[in-house]
């Protein structure tokens, strides 16, 4: 049973693996720098300064939810919503969070609840790729979100200063980067024929949500429909 | 202009926004590590993964026009023959790029 693969063997939080996983982010990092630049640049248009466009990607670090926030930066700030709205984007790192718990909560709370902050959704999925190989250093999560960390805030940093570099990364291709990173991680996930209803049911729902729904709301629905159609397709 | 200049009611907002994100992180393995799960939660544990990033791309995909779609087929051909990532993000932004510069040379 695959269930078991995430609880079985030794778990170990060394900074071997925090190298491997920073390793393995390398790609991501740096097509993470484009986007940075890109969110700097829009910061600096909605009137943060670049130490505050810096402070929020260290203290957020969280793409998505910076991206919708800008788009409700207008003075006086619309603190509540702007605080909702973070929550509702960020609402989807909650079953991410469940789905890491077999082996995060064996660690030290220290350990566990420190890696939290770094996880992102591309380091995520590439701990949750080195589990199923039945690899168990915990601190490859902390590691590949460490350097995406610093290549975040780093060209935050320098969007903010250089505006205008990049205001458009569909010119450059890079909106695609992170949905061909997901497609090739789904492709290695591929166990067989009882992948297709759970993935079907999770594309469709998250399909009408995207186009029926504002926000981020259609990764936690399709996520949600997605793994309830692939547990009650194997109670039967 | 102070480029490092930080206003109380940013860091206020920011702060607050950066306590929002934190407890999404945080929240699922503690409500995992408080609750013992079942052999059937373990199973839907299981189908998390793949069923999120599915959701994370399908809208890109299937309505982002012929483009993403055949960018999206290069892909995962390319990723099922190397099993690399760099192959894979390479083939996708380098698809996308060859196919929309098609597009404008012939419209």
């Amino acid at each position: 049973m695959s269930e078991k693969n995430t609880t079985e063997g030794r778990i170990t939080f060394t900074l071997a693996g925090a190298l491997a996983g920073a390793r393995r982010c390398v790609p991501i990092a740096i097509s993470g720098c484009g986007i940075g630049l890109v969110f700097g640049t829009l910061a600096g248009q909605a009137g943060l300064g670049a130490g505050e466009a810096v402070l929020m990607s260290a203290l957020v670090f969280s793409g998505a939810a910076q991206f919708v926030v800008l788009g409700l930066w207008v003075a006086p700030l619309p603190v509540a919503t702007i605080v909702f709205a973070t929550l509702v984007v960020g609402l989807r790192h909650v079953l991410m969070g469940v789905a890491l718990a077999p082996v995060f909560s064996k660690l030290p709370r220290l350990k566990a609840y420190g890696s939290a902050f770094f996880m992102a959704d591309e380091n995520w999925a590439l701990t949750l790729g080195e589990f199923a190989k039945g690899r168990r250093d915990a601190a490859f999560l902390e590691g590949g979100g460490l350097l995406m960390f610093l290549a975040w805030t780093g060209s935050t940093f320098a969007g903010g200063t250089l505006s205008g570099v990049m205001e458009d990364p569909s010119r450059w291709g890079l909106d695609f980067a992170f949905t061909a990173v997901f497609l090739a991680l789904i492709t290695g996930m591929w166990k067989g024929r009882s992948n297709i209803l759970p993935w079907t049911v999770a594309a469709a729902v998250a399909v009408a949500a995207h186009h029926s729904l504002p926000g981020q709301w259609y990764i936690l629905l399709g996520g949600l429909a997605g793994s309830f159609a692939g547990v009650a397709r194997r109670g039967h | 202009m102070h480029a490092v200049a930080i206003d109380p009611g940013t860091l206020f907002t920011i702060a607050l926004m950066a306590l929002a994100t934190y407890v999404t992180r945080a929240g699922g393995l503690w409500l995992a590590s408080r609750f013992d799960l079942s052999e059937r939660a373990g199973a839907w544990l299981d189908h998390i993964p793949g069923a999120i990033l599915v959701s994370l791309v399908a809208p890109t995909i299937l309505m982002g026009g012929p483009v993403k779609v055949f960018a999206a087929l290069a892909v995962v051909i390319v990723s099922l023959r190397t099993r690399s990532l760099p192959a894979a993000m390479v083939t996708g932004v380098g698809t996308v790029l060859a196919l929309r510069a098609l597009q404008a040379n012939l419209l």
